[in-house]
């Protein structure tokens, strides 16, 4: 056990690396604009609240000393806000990432949440769950019918299904998954009204119909997922079986006559477990940044339609949440993945 | 892993259906890239996103050959050339024009625009005829280009919508059977005279431009005659030949592709060789940067570099690879592992060969066939992703890619309008030239890794 353990603090470490230099990434290239408009914000806040207050301008009988007065209240917020020092000094930067680190996003530019608030947490804890279910969901599905088509086909190598499914599999991981999702949206929400275009519900989120309504608007996007995602899973479950099936002991139970389904179901996948629960981990993280496409394309009102809006109008402090909480979801699903590997597969614990 | 000789790989290639299948697909883009080089001028590419350029096409169009299909014909857009015939008598020079349109579709066509360029001095007068397949020729316009003393240049576009058009048809009301006053003038021109219903049939415009004492000089002389069908793959909403687009997107995206594979599979074998020839703490250290990388998400940050960088498609491509070569990497270092152990290697250790000589002259020979397997695997990725940016709308705006197509036509709302010209062609593409080179990869990684093949 001391190996896993060890295994695990490594990974542990590594992860906590991962998100330091992905926060420093984000803060590096975003942090100049980041200056740039939140200066420009002072200016503006400065210079508003002047003009609602016409009592400072007629104290001032020449226009230069107004002008100086003015630009010394902006300096003064500059400088307590600390924007005096370049976004690039060190301490800036460790500011910086340690509020981002401790979930303080500040608030958005431009957009807000359903509920009008600007807070960039607010915003985040709203699309978050949405997100999580279309993928969750997604994902879930995709390996049941992934494992059991792929079990199905590593049974009988060759045969149709086999065959079909391959070929589906290449065929199927070739599309974008996003041009799919604009067909679908032709086929069943215009030519055929099936689902609606837009996968944002039309109704309040405090309607009682509203859950219902949300899974309605889900089905559309999600058939597109699962559809053009269940074909690889099922490939990559019946290369591993392959694999399994060709070692000894599964040999050796078939020379003693034991059932062939059951030697399929039970005991070669039950050895092909470990890498295809990694994957699932895995792929749980990768659609999760795919996810910036697909609800760009549906409307989905989650984390990825956010990300997009948030580029299209350069809202930083929507952006940096953002990514943070996608890297940290990511970092979590590989942490799981590597976790579940190590447990499994003894011999990754001994340091390979 | 085995080693497999060059030959070996060839023969058992040349076995593949699905891998020939994808060289053939390959080879058919090639040669349509090379098509799209030499027929197309690359300024028509450079001005795709320059709204004059396209001001003659129509919008929207389906492509032509859907006639092929419907039992109605959809009229085409035509831009028509005309037959120049000059003439002179009594001091009365005449230059003619003649615009000969074969119209044979069942609906009217929705407008048209004669545009044309005269070099001439003094007075001269231009009118505007349409000789009918009935034998009826119709005067639409008869009028004199402005005086001038000097040779001047004057430039004209005639609209069908011209009042003078209309009102030069309301007085020869008495030809049709029926009330045209509400009519556009092209329900009317191209109007049996008995009933409002289309007559098929051979039509001339002709326009004939008199001068006395000098002959008028007509140059860039046309007539656009608006349909609802054009070109080979139709235009779209901003008017462009997406023809155009399609066909100057192979070669980029072939490029993208190949450029980022390549790339990316180069520096990760190398890298991956090396960390596992080297092992100890070299290998930790590299592994350990080989897994920052790999946890990093990709999509967001490629996002976030194309903004806040350069969305330039080169600077793209090096970006696309930052993120592409750690999986190579992690494969040709446990490669290395098992084939630096083996005698040949050990053997050139001990006789002191430089490490770079035995890490490119014994080790990489023997990954070239996982390298080949692992390029064409990763070009479709490349491509998808590069499509994927594009069609956030964070694609490199002088080059018009497959996925900037597809960018306008969700902005444009085709899914919504039913332009599946606009939708389907492009992802096609995109798919296809991915597709293509999964085959290749699948069926070299069978021959490279022969216990999948059972």
């Amino acid at each position: 056990m001391l190996g896993l353990k060890r295994y695990l603090v490594t990974r542990g470490l590594t992860m906590f690396g991962v998100l330091l230099v992905t926060l420093l990434l984000t803060v590096a290239l975003v942090g100049s604009n980041m200056d740039t408009i939140l200066k420009q914000g002072i200016i503006f806040q400065v210079r508003s609240e002047i003009t609602d207050n016409p009592s400072i301008a007629k104290s001032f009988t020449n226009p230069e000393d107004f002008e100086a007065f003015v630009q010394q209240k902006i300096d003064e917020r500059i400088i307590a806000l600390g924007l005096d020092t370049p976004w690039y000094s060190p301490q800036r930067i460790g500011y910086t990432m340690f509020k981002i680190m401790i979930l303080d996003f500040g608030n958005a530019t431009f957009l807000t949440s359903d509920t009008g608030s600007p807070n960039v947490g607010d915003i985040l804890l709203e699309k978050l769950p949405k997100t999580v279910l279309l993928f969750t969901t997604a994902t879930i599905i995709i390996s049941i019918i992934g494992i059991l088509l792929g079990a199905a086909s590593s049974s009988k190598i060759g045969s149709k299904t086999d065959r079909l499914t391959s070929t589906f599999a290449v065929i199927s991981s070739s599309f974008p998954v996003w041009w799919i999702g604009m067909l679908m949206i032709f086929a069943f929400a215009f030519v055929y009204q099936i689902f609606p275009a837009r996968a944002t519900p039309d109704i309040e989120p405090s309607d009682p119909g509203y859950i219902l309504s949300l899974l309605y608007h889900m089905a559309l996007p999600l058939i597109t997922i699962v559809l053009i995602g269940f074909g690889s899973w099922a490939y990559l479950v019946r290369n591993f079986m392959v694999g399994v099936m060709q070692e000894d002991f599964i040999t050796a139970k078939r020379t003693i006559g034991i059932n062939k389904k059951k030697i399929i179901y039970k005991h070669a996948l039950k050895n092909a477990a470990p890498p295809i629960v990694t994957i699932l981990a895995l792929s749980l993280s990768g659609s999760l940044g795919g996810a910036i496409i697909t609800e760009a394309v549906f409307d989905w009102p989650g984390m990825g339609r956010l990300y997009f809006e948030a580029i299209s109008v350069m809202d930083l402090p929507v952006i940096i949440g953002s990514t943070y909480v996608l890297t940290v979801l990511f970092l979590i699903s590989i942490f799981i993945a590597d976790l579940l590997y190590g447990y499994f597969d003894p011999r990754v614990r001994t340091g390979l | 892993m085995s080693s497999v000789s060059s030959a070996d790989i060839k023969r058992e290639f040349s076995k593949s259906v699905l891998g020939i299948t994808g060289i053939l697909i390959i080879i058919s883009l090639i040669t349509v890239s090379i098509i799209a080089a030499i027929t197309i001028p690359a300024s028509t590419f450079q001005e795709w996103n320059n709204p004059e350029k396209w001001l003659e096409y129509p919008k929207t169009s389906v492509p032509i050959w859907v006639n092929y299909f419907t039992a109605e014909k959809i009229p085409e857009h035509k831009i028509i050339e005309p037959q120049i015939f000059q003439s002179n008598s009594n001091n009365v020079y005449l230059t003619s024009q003649q615009f000969l349109i074969n119209f044979e579709f069942d609906d009217f066509p929705s407008d048209f625009v004669y545009e044309y360029e005269a070099k001439y001095s003094n007075a001269h007068l231009i009118s505007v005829n349409l000789l009918r397949p009935d034998g009826l020729e119709v005067n639409l316009l008869t009028m004199s280009l402005p005086f001038s003393e000097n040779e001047t240049i004057y430039k004209q576009r005639i609209f069908s919508t011209d009042e003078m058009i209309k009102k030069n048809l309301l007085m020869s009301s008495n030809l049709f059977m029926f009330d045209i006053s509400q009519k556009s003038v092209t329900d009317i021109l191209f109007s049996d005279t008995n009933e409002n219903k289309i007559l098929k049939g051979n039509y001339a415009f002709v326009v004939n431009v008199y001068g006395i004492d000098n002959q008028s000089k007509i140059t860039d002389s046309k007539i656009v005659l608006g349909g609802k069908a054009y070109g080979f793959m139709g235009t779209d909403e901003l008017r462009r030949d997406l023809a155009v687009g399609l066909l100057w997107g192979t070669p980029l995206a072939l490029f993208i592709g190949v450029s980022v594979a390549i790339g990316s599979v180069v520096v990760g074998l190398i890298y991956g060789v090396y960390s596992g020839y080297k092992g100890k703490k070299t290998d930790e250290t590299m592994m350990r940067f080989n897994d920052i990388i790999y946890a990093l998400p990709a999509l967001p940050f490629l996002i976030i570099l194309a903004v806040t960088i350069s969305n330039s498609i080169f600077l793209m491509i090096g970006f696309l690879m930052i993120f592409s070569w750690v999986g190579v990497a992690k494969v040709s270092r446990s490669m290395s592992l098992q084939i630096k152990t083996r005698q040949y290697v050990e053997a050139a250790k001990i006789m002191g060969q430089k490490d770079s000589k035995i890490i490119f002259r014994h080790i990489i020979p023997q990954l070239l066939p996982y390298a080949f397997a692992s390029i064409a695997i990763s070009v479709p990725a490349a491509i998808t992703t590069e499509a994927g940016l594009s069609f956030l709308g964070l694609g490199d705006p002088s080059f018009p890619t497959w996925g900037q197509i597809l960018h306008d036509a969700n902005t444009y709302g085709a899914t919504a309008q039913g332009f599946w010209w606009w939708i389907i062609p492009p992802g096609l593409l995109i798919a296809i030239t991915g597709l293509a080179f999964v085959f290749i990869g699948n069926a070299l990684d069978s021959i490279v890794n022969p216990k999948l093949k059972r």
